[in-house]
């Protein structure tokens, strides 16, 4: 790209052919707001605060998507800029119910930020305000449309990335709304409620259903024994709603904070995950050496499964039917470890602490009981975690490193890299070498599957095989693939890793906001220094899960594992979720 | 081809057919028939002849009698006086008085210069052959048998012509930055969407001239090396449809549309995508968005049509009005297009006044014509001998000017004419009821995707009908003037860009009107009904 100087407020600016203006400033060093624009999204232009005063330029142009030139000469903040943006905040407030001290995004909203930083102190325009009905039907997404400024991040985000299509726009003009078509609720629509929109939402339109006030309840109750799961992606982010830098592993610190919360025990998803390596991993062995379905696909991701559910039920025999590590988690916590601790597992209130908003309809799911109970009880974002330990009075950064508890908190490097694209499948790869070969591999670095480019694919030879292995992550990647599979270009392939969210989990739709790939890619990166430091780094060497099976199960693909570690899927097809009295269709998978 | 020694057009556009042109042209056929005179006389249906208010209209050829206000029962004596025994029916004749007009106007048309409009209302605009017949399609011979493209690029360029859609772009600039693009899948798109309220010219192009049209969307499309056109035409706009569909079927039986046309090795061919009816989609690149398939929103500029257009390759997108004058470009050369007009603005402009004229209509006019010539020669002056107050040059987003501009030339270098509607108003109208109403149809037609527009259209509308009612407050001007303001230069597109100017150019002019509505509470001319206790005072 040739570089080109223009001037910024009278600085010379070297920039880059092609950039837009908004890009050349970051670049300097100098602020434009923004608020339609998102780095993860399409320009979209529309919100007009980032305008800036071009030198000959009549109109106002937008810095996002205005592309610099030779000699361009840009005032960032001229009489006219300033004159616009003010009125253009004041015109989304006019609209706004200022509700700030009782919202979701407050202190976090980037409409109440630009208000503070443009001074406004009174909004000129009185007149109507439009009036919505809040939409709490969806068990993850809830939606607030009176705070929506019609950005269409959201609209981006599920089209663009995801590939999904829920939210988009209705109406024109002032009665514009955002949401799903024809005025249908989330429930109505079909959602894999991934939350990528409430993590792409400026204000507080959209955020999680929160499960708060339950979890407090419960840890209030004397009578119940409270355990919690975290997740291998929130360790990495969650020190973020504490003011820390992105990139930041606090996991000894967050199991500190959530015993002082009052959680009886602190376990790890990351001990399941481990677990659920043998089972996938020997699921796929199984397929292979049984000519089974192939590509085998993986299962840890809920946004991923009610995707496929809907767009693809007919690749559904792929999936693997190895539950998420959440639901292993929930399944093992009322049976096996209420068991080994003489617990009444009527007793157990099982939390789970996740980067993710799917997770908050999977444990809703019916099927997810086969501990007898509801498996998971309550599931909690990594934001309604962080929330939880402020009230509490818990400075995370200052907190000492605290201990999982046993038995079901033990995990190996293996387990922790489930937080990034492609770690299921390294994770995986480094157990099927060594079930396969009867060795070990000398390097576990499997670094052919790193990275954030949309689809990857690697090949590894072992025992004889050239393992065939792709990753994807978001669900228009996952699209790509499946249309891949249906067209035959995957069929010499074994095992496909498909996350959600972009980056995966520590990308995930219940991860701190803001989000990009800057972020992401420091999040992968504090994954992989968690995986690194640890000293075991294989699954099946963790000796919890080898105690496990000794002791409980037996051995991977048990019958005792089926009951309780594998699940089944619905073919949904392009519908919402069945009223109770409808029967869903279930699809058997051998 | 049977030799008729008289034609009889009938009025088809809409106004005509409510007031019941159908009938007529059934009893005329019937009557001629009666007399015996059917292969003598011709009735040919056509599009709208621009005088739609003082329709039924017909137009007896060759004489060019035209006749307004026409009843069934007027029938025998038209056929009977004029068409056999060859006297004009004086009491018919759209150039005398109608009822209750004191001031009697000059000849409306004869300060006309018809160049996109030559052909509507002389030929039968579903007939290919009477097309060819005034020289059809010899434009298209010649620039595909005479010059390259580059050289239909050259001479639109020289001829100045500029787009007659408001914005004025040069045609020939246009056309050059889209040959010069790479690659294929270019497309021509003729921009049909005529939507501003006081516009209705390019119907009568559409209508009464489709051929016109298509010819110049081969030649646009040979220049610019695009093989597909796509007429994008408002939806409400029925007949202009049929008669546009009709047209490309005709051109395609004769081949001067689809493959290899006129053994030149060029191809092309044409679409017609009626719109749903958004406003909104006038704005080019929203009209690319809507004939995609998706939400008719603008787009980000740049990339601009000729380097990204209709799915993202180039493409030259032109008005109704602007592509009519292509054919006469090529085929008399661009010296004589120059020669029309002023020095800056070359050929002529459709203006459609409407409002408090005497006689609103659609009056073609060489560049350099002044505002007083169109309103007070051509359009017959003001309703009722009242006094001019102020026009809107171009419709609710055009400028608003008063009886001091009467002499301005229109011209892009003086009076620009926007897309030419004049909607007159004489001074017993109220500036506040008439920027309410401006005000409601852009609150209805803005698209809602950028904050200046769709939030600032509300605030404007609000603001106005609480000035309407006597409920303004301290500060309401000079707050919608900033509003105006920033949505002028903050917009995304044309639509928010413009939705004040009205207001804006209006206020200088009328400042001490708007005061009076929002600090006295009083409308001046007693229009608003002011619901604060006054009641409306007449000053």
């Amino acid at each position: 790209m040739a570089k080109i100087t223009l001037t910024i407020n009278g600085l010379p600016v070297v920039a880059e052919e092609g950039m837009t203006i908004l890009q050349a400033a970051q670049g300097a060093g100098i602020y434009i707001p923004t608020l339609c624009h998102h780095p993860d999204l399409r320009t979209e232009g529309v919100c007009r605060i980032c305008v800036v005063d071009i030198k000959g330029q009549k109109l106002l142009q937008p810095a996002c998507a205005f592309p610099v030139s030779d000699g361009m000469s840009v005032m960032t903040h001229s009489p006219r800029v300033r004159q616009a943006r003010k009125m253009i905040i004041e015109l989304l407030l006019a609209n706004h119910p200022q509700d700030c001290l009782t919202c979701s995004k407050n202190q976090k909203c980037e409409l109440q930020k630009l208000s503070k930083e443009y001074g406004i102190e009174d909004v000129p325009f009185r007149g109507e305000r439009k009036v919505y009905d809040e939409d709490d039907s969806s068990a993850s997404v809830i939606r607030d449309p009176e705070k929506c400024i019609m950005c269409k991040r959201c609209i981006r985000v599920c089209h663009e990335i995801q590939s999904v299509g829920t939210l988009s726009a209705s109406g024109r003009g002032w009665d514009m709304t955002i949401g799903p078509a024809l005025g249908k609720t989330m429930v109505e629509a079909v959602c894999v409620n991934c939350g990528q929109c409430i993590n792409r939402c400026p204000t507080g339109a959209l955020r999680e259903k929160s499960s708060v006030q339950q979890v407090w309840a419960a840890l209030h109750d004397p009578a119940k024994h409270v355990v919690v799961q975290t997740a291998p992606a929130v360790r990495a982010a969650i020190g973020e709603e504490f003011g820390m830098e992105p990139g930041h592993r606090v996991t000894g610190k967050m199991v500190t904070a959530l015993r002082a919360m009052g959680f009886d025990k602190v376990f790890d998803t990351d001990f399941t995950a481990d677990l659920t390596i043998m089972e996938e991993g020997y699921e796929l062995i199984h397929r292979i050496k049984n000519s089974g379905v192939l590509p085998q696909l993986t299962s840890c991701s809920p946004g991923w499964i009610k995707f496929i559910e809907h767009f693809y039920p007919e690749l559904l025999p792929h999936v693997s039917s190895c539950k998420s590590p959440q639901q292993m988690f929930g399944a093992l916590a009322k049976t096996y470890y209420a068991e080994k601790a003489g617990i009444d597992p009527k007793d157990i209130v099982s939390v789970s602490i996740m980067p993710c908003a799917a997770k908050k309809y999977e444990c809703d799911r019916p099927e997810m009981a086969d501990s007898g109970y509801k498996d998971v009880d309550y599931v909690l974002t990594t934001r309604e975690a962080a929330a939880m330990m402020k009230e509490a009075g818990i400075e995370l950064p200052n907190l000492p490193d605290g201990q999982y508890d046993d038995p079901l908190g033990e995990s190996t490097g293996a387990a922790v890299i489930f937080g990034n694209t492609g770690g299921v499948m390294e994770a995986a790869i480094r157990t099927a070498y060594a079930v396969l070969t009867g060795s070990e591999l000398d390097n576990v670095n499997i670094t052919a599957v790193r990275g954030m480019d949309g689809v990857r694919s690697a090949e590894i030879p072992v025992a004889g095989i050239a393992l065939k292995a792709a990753v994807a992550h978001g669900l228009g990647n996952a699209r790509e693939v499946l249309e891949g599979i249906k067209s035959g270009k995957f069929a010499d392939y074994h095992f496909i890793e498909i996350m959600c969210c972009p980056g995966g989990c520590i990308g995930g739709g219940g991860q701190p906001i803001p989000t990009n790939e800057e972020i992401r890619k420091k999040r992968a990166q504090a994954i992989y220094e968690e995986d690194e430091a640890m000293t075991v780094r294989r699954s099946h060497e963790n000796p919890s899960v080898q105690k496990l099976y000794k002791e409980f199960l037996g051995e991977p693909l048990s019958h005792k594992s089926h009951e309780l570690l594998h699940t089944h899927y619905t073919a949904r097809g392009m519908k919402p979720d069945p009223k109770p009295e409808e029967k869903p269709v279930k699809v058997k998978i051998d | 081809m049977p030799f008729y020694r008289a034609h009889v057009l009938v009025c088809n556009g809409t106004p005509c057919i409510l007031k019941g042109s159908r009938a007529i042209q059934a009893a005329l056929v019937e009557e001629i028939k009666k007399k015996g005179l059917e292969n003598e006389i011709k009735v040919v249906e056509t599009g709208c002849l621009g005088i739609s208010e003082y329709g039924p209209v017909i137009v007896v050829y060759p004489e060019g009698t035209t006749y307004c206000g026409v009843t069934v029962n007027d029938v025998p004596d038209i056929v009977e006086e004029h068409l056999l025994k060859g006297r004009v029916l004086q009491r018919l004749v759209y150039n005398a008085k109608p009822a209750g007009i004191t001031t009697a106007p000059a000849s409306a048309r004869q300060k006309e210069h018809r160049i996109v409009l030559k052909n509507v209302g002389t030929i039968d605009p579903t007939s290919i052959e009477e097309y060819i017949a005034v020289g059809g399609y010899e434009a298209l011979g010649k620039a595909l048998t005479e010059m390259r493209p580059v050289d239909v690029v050259e001479t639109v360029k020289k001829s100045g012509l500029r787009g007659r859609g408001g914005a004025a772009f040069p045609t020939g600039l246009k056309w050059e930055l889209t040959a010069n693009e790479c690659g294929d899948g270019k497309a021509i798109v003729c921009n049909a969407d005529e939507g501003e309220p006081g516009n209705f010219k390019d119907r009568l192009i559409l209508e009464g001239d489709p051929h016109s049209i298509i010819e110049a969307m081969i030649i646009g499309g040979y220049a610019v090396g695009a093989n597909k056109g796509y007429v994008y035409i408002r939806g409400e706009y029925q007949q202009s449809v049929s008669h546009l569909e009709l047209a490309i079927a005709q051109a395609r039986e004769l081949e001067l549309l689809g493959e290899n046309i006129l053994g030149s090795g060029f191809s092309f061919d044409i679409d017609v995508f009626k719109g749903a009816g958004a406003y909104i989609c006038g704005e080019e690149t929203a009209l690319l968005e809507s004939l995609e398939g998706t939400r008719g929103e603008s787009r980000m500029k740049p990339p601009y049509p000729p380097t990204s257009g209709l799915n993202g390759k180039p493409t030259v997108i032109n008005n109704v009005e602007t592509l009519a004058n292509i054919p006469q470009i090529i085929s008399n050369g661009p010296e004589w297009f120059v020669s029309i007009g002023t020095e800056k603005s070359a050929g002529t402009k459709i203006f459609s006044p409407c409002g408090d004229v005497l006689m609103p209509g659609v009056y073609e006019v060489p560049f350099g014509t002044t505002m007083r010539e169109v309103i007070y020669e051509m359009a017959g002056g003001i309703k009722s001998g009242k006094d001019l107050k102020a026009v809107l040059i171009g419709g609710p987003s055009g400028v608003c000017v008063s009886k001091a501009d009467l002499d301005r030339q229109f011209a892009f270098e003086d009076l620009p004419p926007g897309a030419g509607a004049l909607i007159v108003m004489d001074d017993a109208k109220c500036m506040v009821d008439m920027m309410q109403n401006c005000a409601q149809f852009f609150l209805h037609e803005s698209c809602g995707q950028c904050v200046p527009c769709r939030e600032g259209t509300k605030r404007l509308h609000e603001m106005f009908t609480w000035w309407q009612a006597g409920a303004g407050s301290p500060g309401d001007i000079e707050l919608a003037k900033e509003l105006g303001e920033v949505m002028s230069v903050a917009a995304k597109c044309g639509l928010g860009q413009f939705a004040a100017t009205a207001f804006r150019t209006s206020l200088p002019l009328f400042e001490e009107e708007y005061r009076a509505h929002v600090v006295d509470k009083v409308c001046p001319n007693g229009v608003c009904e002011m619901d604060n206790g006054h009641g409306s005072e007449v000053v």
